[in-house]
């Protein structure tokens, strides 16, 4: 009897343990990509907002060159909490070219980098939805009084670049007094349009460039919302100390035309000029 | 430091250990003594939540729990809101991730009583109903509170589901796990590091008390 009940015992201990591990889960997610292990193809870490855009100009980069790059996506705040601890990124682009700056100001990066692209903000909604969608926000504000919003999504205003953009462009509607205890916050911007579209929110503000992705037109709609609504979304791109030939090349192809019409195509503005 | 996420998180938390109690004693009782047939499978079914990452049981509940699926559907007709993005959403998944951290330690505890002492309370007279109040579960007790307890340190850190079907409403979905990340994520160094410094103090002396609990129980049966 005894034997059996300790035996019962070291079982719970394990699964303490177990929970305890749990706990570092967490932590595991903020870690976790710069654990990609280092390979012959450099890394390179991106805006979420870049989730479809860079890929296809990885795609041409190949087709034009032979050379391949790995992309990673995620919150541009993450990846350069991650830079300045030493992740293994080769080139790093921004949706907020602060942080870049900041790493060129640390002397993580090679220079200031340059600006590639200005972001844009897009409502979007479920297929079906009743929301109607206007860059002015006017169909928002009459669902919200016919009180049919329930939901609405936008990334987290506290941190990422998308989330903090469409609350000024909330704000500047006079709709943010309205949304309060209604907005869903998405982790990064990725996440807000899942949220936005999921089919349990009725509508959600997002990145422009990611809703023009073609997979997309079948499962909502969207409207373009004017510039002068929010803070322009400067995206500046740096390369990373010790960077590779590799990175460098795919540095100067962002720059060039073939990636230019590229990110023009996913409603990307252009800087014009290359600071 | 966020007090509403951390309310939050002790009433997800308690609620969801609530809820565990009787399921872990009913379905830990009777996989310890049952003889039928897919009883492996049937463990290890409640095992999975165990090993399944966050974003399978997450993915699996956003499309579960949506407006499109008949169970989310059913909820919406029936409750007027959704269940994706609420309280209860959250809660619902914290039950079914902590199946295995309740019923087990329980199932443990009373496969350790043995069908003997059942089969001597039978001979005596005792009912099953009878047998399970007066001899089982104060001989089970410990397996089921250590049961409760890890369900509570757990759900109090737990995650990757939240971060998938929550949305991180404030009062409503926001856990001090989830407000950590955020002030993470929003460089607040100072604050991420309180209230991880509080979370931890609350796992710790959950599990201790946890062990304190089952070790007086035991010495005394």
């Amino acid at each position: 009897m005894v034997t059996v009940v300790y035996s019962a015992q070291m079982k719970a201990v394990m699964m303490i343990f177990a929970a305890l591990a749990r706990l570092t889960v967490g932590v595991g997610i903020i870690c976790a990509t710069a654990a990609a292990a280092a390979s012959a193809v450099p890394v390179i870490a991106a805006a979420a907002d870049l989730r479809v855009a860079l890929g296809d100009v990885a795609g041409a980069f190949l087709h034009d060159t032979g050379e391949a790059v790995a992309l990673t996506f995620g919150s541009s705040g993450n990846f350069y909490r991650q830079l300045q601890q030493g992740a293994p990124f080769e080139m790093f682009l921004s949706a907020d070219e602060d942080y870049a700056l900041k790493l060129a100001k640390s002397g993580k990066a090679i220079d200031k980098g340059v600006l590639y692209a200005i972001g844009r903000l897009a409502i979007v909604a479920p297929k079906g939805s009743s929301l109607r969608l206007d860059g002015a926000l006017v169909g928002l504000r009459d669902a919200l009084q016919r009180g049919e919003i329930t939901r609405f999504a936008i990334a987290n205003p506290d941190h990422a670049p998308y989330g903090v953009r469409a609350g000024q462009a909330l704000r500047k509607a006079g709709l943010w007094p309205q949304l309060a205890g209604k907005l869903v916050l998405g982790e990064n911007v990725s996440q807000a349009l899942q949220f936005a579209t999921g089919g349990s929110a009725q509508g959600g503000i997002v990145a422009y460039s990611l809703v023009r992705d073609p997979n997309f037109a079948a499962r909502a709609d969207y409207a373009l919302i004017p510039a002068a609504a929010h803070q322009p979304l400067r995206q500046r791109m740096v390369l990373i100390k010790g960077a590779s030939p590799v990175a460098r090349h795919f540095y100067v192809y962002m720059q060039a035309p073939a990636a230019r019409r590229i990110l023009a195509g996913y409603g990307f503005a252009l800087p014009v000029e290359a600071d | 430091m966020d007090w509403l996420a951390l309310r939050l998180s002790l009433q997800l938390a308690l609620l969801t250990a609530a809820i565990l109690l009787p399921i872990a004693i009913a379905v830990g009782r009777w996989l310890a003594i049952t003889r039928i047939g897919g009883r492996a499978v049937i463990e290890a079914a409640i095992t999975l939540p165990l090993i399944l990452p966050p974003t399978v049981i997450g993915f699996y509940l956003l499309v579960a729990m949506g407006p499109d699926s008949p169970a989310g559907a059913a909820w919406t007709a029936v409750f007027g809101d959704t269940l994706v993005f609420s309280f209860k959403g959250i809660l619902i998944a914290s039950v079914l991730v902590n199946l295995p951290f309740a019923v087990q330690p329980a199932q443990r505890a009373f496969e350790a009583v043995g069908q003997d002492l059942r089969d001597a309370a039978a001979t005596c007279g005792h009912s099953p109903w009878r047998t399970l109040w007066r001899i089982e579960l104060p001989l089970a007790w410990p397996g089921i509170v250590t049961g409760a307890v890890l369900t509570f340190a757990h759900t109090m850190g737990e995650f990757g589901v939240v971060l998938m079907v929550g949305g991180s409403i404030p009062g409503q979905t926001r856990t001090i796990a989830l407000s950590i990340y955020d002030r993470v994520q929003a460089f607040d160094d100072a604050a991420a590091g309180r209230m991880a410094a509080l979370l931890m103090l609350i796992s710790l002396l959950a599990v201790t008390a946890g062990f304190f609990l089952t070790g007086r129980t035991r010495r005394r049966g």
